[in-house]
């Protein structure tokens, strides 16, 4: 029987980008279209009273100027059931304060977008400056100016303790201690955030078109912001380019765009610049972490304990608010690694910068970075092999499912096993002779590897426990069969690159014996699918393509009992496979699948009564998440002279369970990697001590184009999950998790011989210069 | 005052004539005054290389080229790459070898390639084909999949030729 889960598809996706016919926001126009410009702040942190429009309000071809008094104040709220989290409110614009450069202020609309902007440089504002918290230290320390009434700290929660810390580390035979940095990095997909906003009088509704992951919390956004019915709503995410986290959460500036629609009862657009997108968009990972870990001569880790600050930004994102980067690094932090003994405090830091989205990997990428560096440090004081230490602390297949320190269950994984492999694999393509040759020519050569574990498909029994006043996790699919067996699967998990049109349609193909090229999904439509949260945490194949899967096995289940009836025979000896459903072992016994559905449309009356009406069917799937791992190794090489540090080799040895696609899987691991070696290598977000950013632009924050990256090697282990309807883990964040701790493992493989180690990403050429000027060597 | 310029061009075979503002980008024309949507904006200050068109048999920036130079010359977009409904070899190639995924970005990886691949008819060598798909940003891919492409592409154009480094 022919399978289509498993089998290299190309995508249906393709097609219709390949041409140019695309359908992305900033594509769609509209009769009488109005175009919207924003008013910025250009201050970290300032006061203001008066708002003049006059001036822009007389510049050709504008609308309307709003502000958050002629809007009625209205704000986005994101709130954590708990007592140690302080609310912030985000103002759709800013009413008498602002915190970061680019916050939005006014709002003009005008009939051409060259004239918005003309107009926006207008507005007048009589601004009062206020001194600007640009860090974790500054924000923190006592006496630093406040952003909100409450102080800086917006979240404190001690997760874990253990009393017996103190005796563990007092006693213990080694114990390691550092502080781990990582930057400020910025999602930046190809396209910025855009939203195109109309009345339409027929469904009495705001219709919006919107560049997001999540078209039902934009519409739950606006509808809270604007006090409105959620039904009075409809989003629509068109063809969507690059999310990666920043578009996960809901923007101020959609929410001012419908504000404005509504006021106008005008279709009005707004597509961010890039300059926008850099500075007053979403940013996410400017993490700091001190930690201790206790280890016996062995190298098994005793102890952890560890306190995690997060730069958070201005702001709680709606809904995730800003303990997402703290909640989730306290409680996933041990990883991999079975952890005794942990301690953790997490908190989220407010400073006078643009707010923080959970972008991809949210904290993962810095624990998995924090983990791996524990444990070469421990190797380096005990004298073992850090492979080897890795080893001694994996969770291993005897102890599946794994219930941590952290009260998390890892269902099946391969940690053990992807370490050996990749090990195996390096081995065997004489990779250290190579990197030995490399350093006998003069470069600084070096491996690194990251062994790691994925969370994913967090359903409402892991979401609940951050205590979201907006608990996200399950989803909802539709399948129905038309009359000519024709499948449309709706879902409101939202792909935006991933393939999930071609991924859902070979789940469902499978379940009704059809061809996938015949199933269609349709997403991104908030009138069209039950309530969703849409695609971010590596959710969407598992807790998406699980609810299409249980829906379409109840329309097999249709099938099969009309098939039964005109073939006379048990519904359980129905097969359905290539269209047709058939007698199992009875070749001539069989009709085809558009047969059966074109007698449920238009004979119903030939049927009996129960078996009438069918061939639709909703099913929602909420699972408790799943855990897809991988190892990662990597080879760098640094230019002696320059420090330039280029990848040389990278190979992923990884486990995401069932494999639905694997083209698929492996260009996210692909993407992954890259944007997680950028962030190890490249990328940071920067800002004058005023908090003026100053990498504003695509020449100043750096993205790796080809020329940075090298071939990325995958190889597939599959340890089938028994948390999901597929066997399938997700995976669209695991390449971004591993390469930072496996570059920076490399790096510092590359400073043997120097007593240089790096606990921070990005390494730079010139931190590798001044580190190395002012070296030591080591025998 | 708009300052209003009237111009006539050739994009993708077809003949437009119509009057546009000094500042208008080329990008902008195409997309919204021509309708040619495929041609997408992603830095509007000529890093990323997505609004990448052929003017003149050349790759440009359209969002660098303002729609008054456009005067007189002949355009190439993404819209005027397949044959009818039938995709060239290039954007089939993009297909076979996952070279895109949310697909902004691909329209100026294609252009890009194709105006290389018409005009240097040498054999690519796989560093060569990275250091032309480096010109532009994709986000989503790693690039692996658009640099096999272009390779495939390159070596399907020219049947028996093999690159020095392979030799």
């Amino acid at each position: 029987m022919i399978q289509w889960v498993g089998a290299a598809m190309p995508r249906k996706e393709d097609r219709r980008m390949l041409l140019g016919r695309g359908r992305f926001v900033g594509d769609l126009t509209r009769p009488g279209l109005l175009h919207a410009a924003f008013v910025r702040s250009p201050h970290a942190h300032a006061r203001f009273r008066r708002i003049d429009p006059a001036a822009a309000l007389k510049a050709p071809g504008v609308q309307q100027v709003l502000t958050a008094e002629s809007l009625g104040d209205p704000y986005l709220l994101a709130t954590l059931e708990r007592d140690e989290f302080v609310p912030t409110a985000m103002p759709i614009l800013a009413a008498d304060k602002v915190r970061f450069v680019g916050e939005p202020v006014t709002l003009v609309i005008a009939d051409d977008a060259y004239r918005a902007e003309d107009a926006a440089e207008l507005v007048e504002v009589d601004w009062d400056p206020l001194p600007a918290v640009t860090s974790i230290e500054t924000a923190s320390a006592a006496g630093a100016p406040r952003l909100h009434d409450h102080g800086n700290c917006l979240v404190d929660l001690l997760m874990f303790d253990d009393d017996r810390l103190s005796q563990i580390f007092g006693t213990a035979p080694a114990t390691v201690s550092a502080t781990f940095r990582s930057a400020r990095v910025a999602a930046l997909p190809l396209e910025g955030r855009a939203c195109l906003a109309e009345w339409d009088d027929r469904d009495d509704q705001l219709v919006m078109h919107v560049s997001t992951q999540v078209p039902h919390q934009v519409r739950s956004g606006v509808a809270q912001a604007l006090q409105m019915p959620e039904r009075s709503i409809r989003v629509i995410a068109p063809d969507v380019g690059g999310g990666f986290g920043l578009k996960c959460v809901v923007g101020r500036e959609e929410v001012a765009v419908a504000a404005a629609a509504l006021r106008l009862r005008r279709p009005v657009r707004w597509i961010e610049d890039r300059q926008e997108n850099l500075t007053a968009a979403f940013h996410g990972h400017e993490q700091q972490y001190q930690v201790r870990a206790a280890f016996d001569a062995e190298g098994r880790i005793l102890g952890l304990d560890a306190e995690v600050d997060c730069d958070t930004g201005a702001y709680s994102v709606f809904p995730f608010t800003c303990a997402v980067e703290p909640l989730m690094a306290a409680t996933e932090l041990p990883g991999v690694y079975k952890v005794p003994a942990y301690r953790a405090r997490g908190r989220a830091i407010a400073t006078n910068k643009a707010p923080v989205a959970p972008y991809r990997g949210v904290s993962r990428p810095q624990i998995v970075l924090v983990m791996e560096r524990l444990m070469e440090k421990a190797a380096a004081v005990l004298g073992l092999d850090p492979l080897q230490v890795r080893r001694a602390n994996l969770i291993s297949q005897d102890d599946f499912p794994y219930t941590g320190i952290n009260k998390i269950t890892y269902d099946e994984g391969s940690y053990r096993e992807s370490l050996d492999l990749a090990e195996q694999i390096v081995t065997d393509r004489a990779w250290a002779a190579e990197r030995d040759r490399l350093r006998a020519a003069g470069q600084r050569a070096g491996i690194g590897y990251a062994c790691f574990s994925e969370r994913t498909a967090y359903g409402t029994p892991a979401m609940s426990q951050r205590r979201m006043r907006m608990t996200p996790g399950y989803d909802t699919a539709m399948v129905r069969m038309d009359p000519t067996g024709e499948v449309i699967v709706t879902t409101g998990t939202c792909g935006h690159g991933q393939g999930h049109e071609t991924t859902f349609a070979q789940i469902v193909a499978d379940r009704l014996g059809v061809h996938p090229g015949q199933v269609r999904l349709r997403q991104g439509d908030t009138d069209l699918a039950s309530y969703g949260w849409g695609t971010w945490g590596s959710r969407s194949v598992v807790i998406g393509g699980g609810a299409a899967s249980r829906a379409a096995d109840v329309v097999a289940g249709q099938l099969r009992r009309i098939a039964a009836s005109q073939l006379e025979a048990s519904p359980a000896d129905i097969e359905l496979a290539e269209g047709v459903a058939r007698v199992r072992g009875d070749a001539n016994a069989a009709i085809p699948i558009p047969e059966l559905a074109r007698l449920v449309h238009f004979q119903a009356h030939r049927l009996a009564e129960d078996l009438r009406y069918g061939l639709e069917a909703r099913a929602t799937f909420d699972p408790p998440g799943t855990f897809s791992n991988a190892c990662h190794a990597v080879m760098v090489v640094i230019d002696p002279g320059t420090c330039a540090i280029r990848l040389h080799r990278y190979l992923v040895v990884e486990d995401c369970g069932v494999v639905i696609n694997p083209m698929v899987v492996d260009g996210q691991v692909r993407g992954g990697v890259t944007q997680g070696a950028a962030a190890a290598l490249l990328e940071r977000v920067r800002f004058d001590p005023e908090g003026q950013p100053v990498s504003a632009t695509m020449m100043d924050y750096l993205a790796p184009t080809a020329a940075e990256m090298c071939a990325v090697d995958i190889v597939h282990l599959q340890t089938p999950s028994k948390f999901s309807e597929t066997g399938a883990k997700g995976m669209g964040e695991g390449g971004t998790i591993g390469a930072p701790a496996a570059v920076l493992g490399a790096i510092n493989d590359a400073m043997s011989g120097t007593d240089v180690r790096f606990d921070h990403i990005p390494v730079l050429p010139q931190d590798v210069s001044a580190a190395l000027s002012g070296a030591g060597a080591t025998s | 005052m708009k300052d209003m310029h009237e111009i006539r061009l050739t994009v993708n075979g077809h003949v437009h004539q119509l009057v546009v503002e000094a500042r208008r980008t080329l990008a902008d024309m195409l997309r919204h005054d021509l309708g040619y949507t495929g041609t997408h904006l992603g830095c509007e200050h000529g890093i990323c290389g997505a609004c990448t068109v052929i003017l003149d048999g050349a790759p440009v920036r359209a969002c660098l080229v303002f729609g008054v130079q456009a005067d007189g010359t002949e355009v190439r977009t993404v819209e005027g790459l397949a044959d009818g409904e039938q995709l060239s070899d290039l954007q089939q190639a993009f297909s076979d070898h996952h070279a895109l995924q949310c697909g902004f970005c691909t329209p100026g990886f294609l252009m890009l390639a194709e105006a290389y691949l018409a005009e240097d008819t040498t054999p690519l060598t796989e560093e060569q084909a990275r250091e032309l798909v480096a010109s532009n940003l994709c986000r989503c891919t790693g690039y692996q999949g658009i640099i096999e492409a272009v390779l495939a592409t390159a070596r399907a154009r020219r049947p028996g030729r093999k690159p020095a480094d392979e030799a």
